[in-house]
C-alpha cells in the first residue's frame, strides 16, 4: 500500500475555508484551535494563490524527532499519531514543525498549554478505533469507517486531494498535463521528500509538457 | 592494565534511555465501533480496505467522472 498523502492544488484553491470548517465540524476541534487552515500568499493582487495546509505526515517528521517523550509513531499507511496521554505539552514539535500544524489549545487554567493537537488525517489515535474516547481526543477516525479525510472528501473544487499516494498523484499528475501548467505543490518537497529516480514525478513530466 | 580495564568499562554499560509509555494503537482496516462504517469493505482485511481506499480516493478525479473517456 502506498503512504496516505495531502496534495493541494492552487490553481484550484479558492479560499474558501470549506475544508477549515470540515475539519472543525468533524472532530469538533475547540476555539483557537486550527488543525487546517488556508494561507494566501500575495493577497489581494493579482495573481494571489491560496494553499490549505496541515500537517503533511511527513516522510522524516522532524516532531517525530524533536518529541522529548516520544509520543509520536507513524501508522502502516504513514500517518504520523500522536499520544496525548504521553504528551507534556512542552512545544518543540511546534519548533520544529516547517508547517505549524502542531496546536496547543489556551483553555487551562492561567492561560496554561494545553496537550499538542494537530492534523490525524482522519485517523484517530491509539485509542480503539470509532470509540469514544478516540473521538474526544482526537475526533473521527474515518479511515477506519473506509472514508477519506473529511477535508478533502468537502474541498468544492478538489483542490486539496488526500489518500493513497499514488492515486493522487496520478489525478493531479492529469490535471497538470491537461491544463499545462501548475505543477508546483508547495511543501511537497518538504514534507515527502525530493524525487528519487524512476517514475517521473509530476512536476517533472509536467515541466516537460 | 587498569586504563584497559577503565577503557572497557563503559562497554557493559546499559542504555538508559526509558521506554516510551505511547500505547500501541489498531490498524486501520479493523473498522470502528460505530453504525458510520460504508460498506463495500470487510473488517481486518487489509486488501479490501485497501481497495476501497483507492477507490474512495479516484473518487476525486472529476476528469473520469465528469468526462466522458476519449
Amino acid at each position: 500500500m502506498a503512504r496516505m498523502k495531502f496534495i493541494c492544488d492552487s490553481e484550484r484553491c479558492i479560499e474558501c475555508n470549506g475544508c477549515v470548517t470540515a475539519c472543525k465540524a468533524e472532530h469538533d476541534i475547540p476555539w483557537g484551535v486550527n488543525r487546517r487552515r488556508v494561507v494566501t500568499l500575495n493577497d489581494g493582487v493579482p495573481g494571489e494563490r491560496s494553499i490549505s495546509v496541515a500537517c503533511m505526515h511527513c516522510s522524516d517528521a522532524p516532531c517525530m524527532a524533536v518529541c522529548p517523550v516520544d509520543c509520536f509513531y507513524r501508522t502502516d499507511e504513514g500517518v504520523v499519531l500522536h499520544d496525548k496521554d504521553v504528551c507534556i505539552g512542552c512545544g518543540y514539535c511546534s519548533y520544529a514543525c516547517p508547517f505549524g500544524a502542531p496546536q496547543f489549545p489556551g483553555t487551562g487554567t492561567f492561560g496554561m498549554r494545553g496537550k499538542m493537537d494537530k492534523c490525524t488525517f482522519c485517523a484517530g489515535g491509539p485509542e480503539t478505533n470509532g470509540s469514544q474516547a478516540e473521538f474526544e481526543k482526537y475526533g473521527r477516525n474515518r479511515l477506519s469507517e473506509g472514508k477519506l479525510p473529511a477535508c478533502a472528501e468537502m474541498c468544492s473544487t478538489k483542490a486539496l486531494l488526500g489518500g493513497d499516494g499514488d492515486v493522487v498523484a496520478d489525478i493531479f499528475r492529469t490535471r497538470v498535463l491537461s491544463r499545462g501548467k501548475g505543477s508546483e505543490v508547495w511543501g511537497w518537497g518538504t514534507a515527502y521528500g525530493k524525487p528519487t529516480t524512476g517514475t517521473p514525478k509530476p512536476e517533472e513530466k509536467a515541466t516537460k509538457s | 592494565m587498569l586504563a584497559l580495564s577503565l577503557a572497557l568499562g563503559a562497554c557493559g554499560e546499559k542504555a538508559q534511555t526509558a521506554p516510551s509509555a505511547r500505547k500501541p494503537d489498531s490498524k486501520a482496516w479493523d473498522a470502528a465501533q460505530n453504525p458510520f462504517v460504508v460498506p463495500g469493505w470487510k473488517s481486518g482485511d487489509k486488501a479490501s480496505w485497501e481497495s476501497q481506499m483507492r477507490n474512495r480516493a479516484a473518487g476525486q478525479n472529476e476528469y473520469s467522472n465528469a468526462m466522458p473517456r476519449q
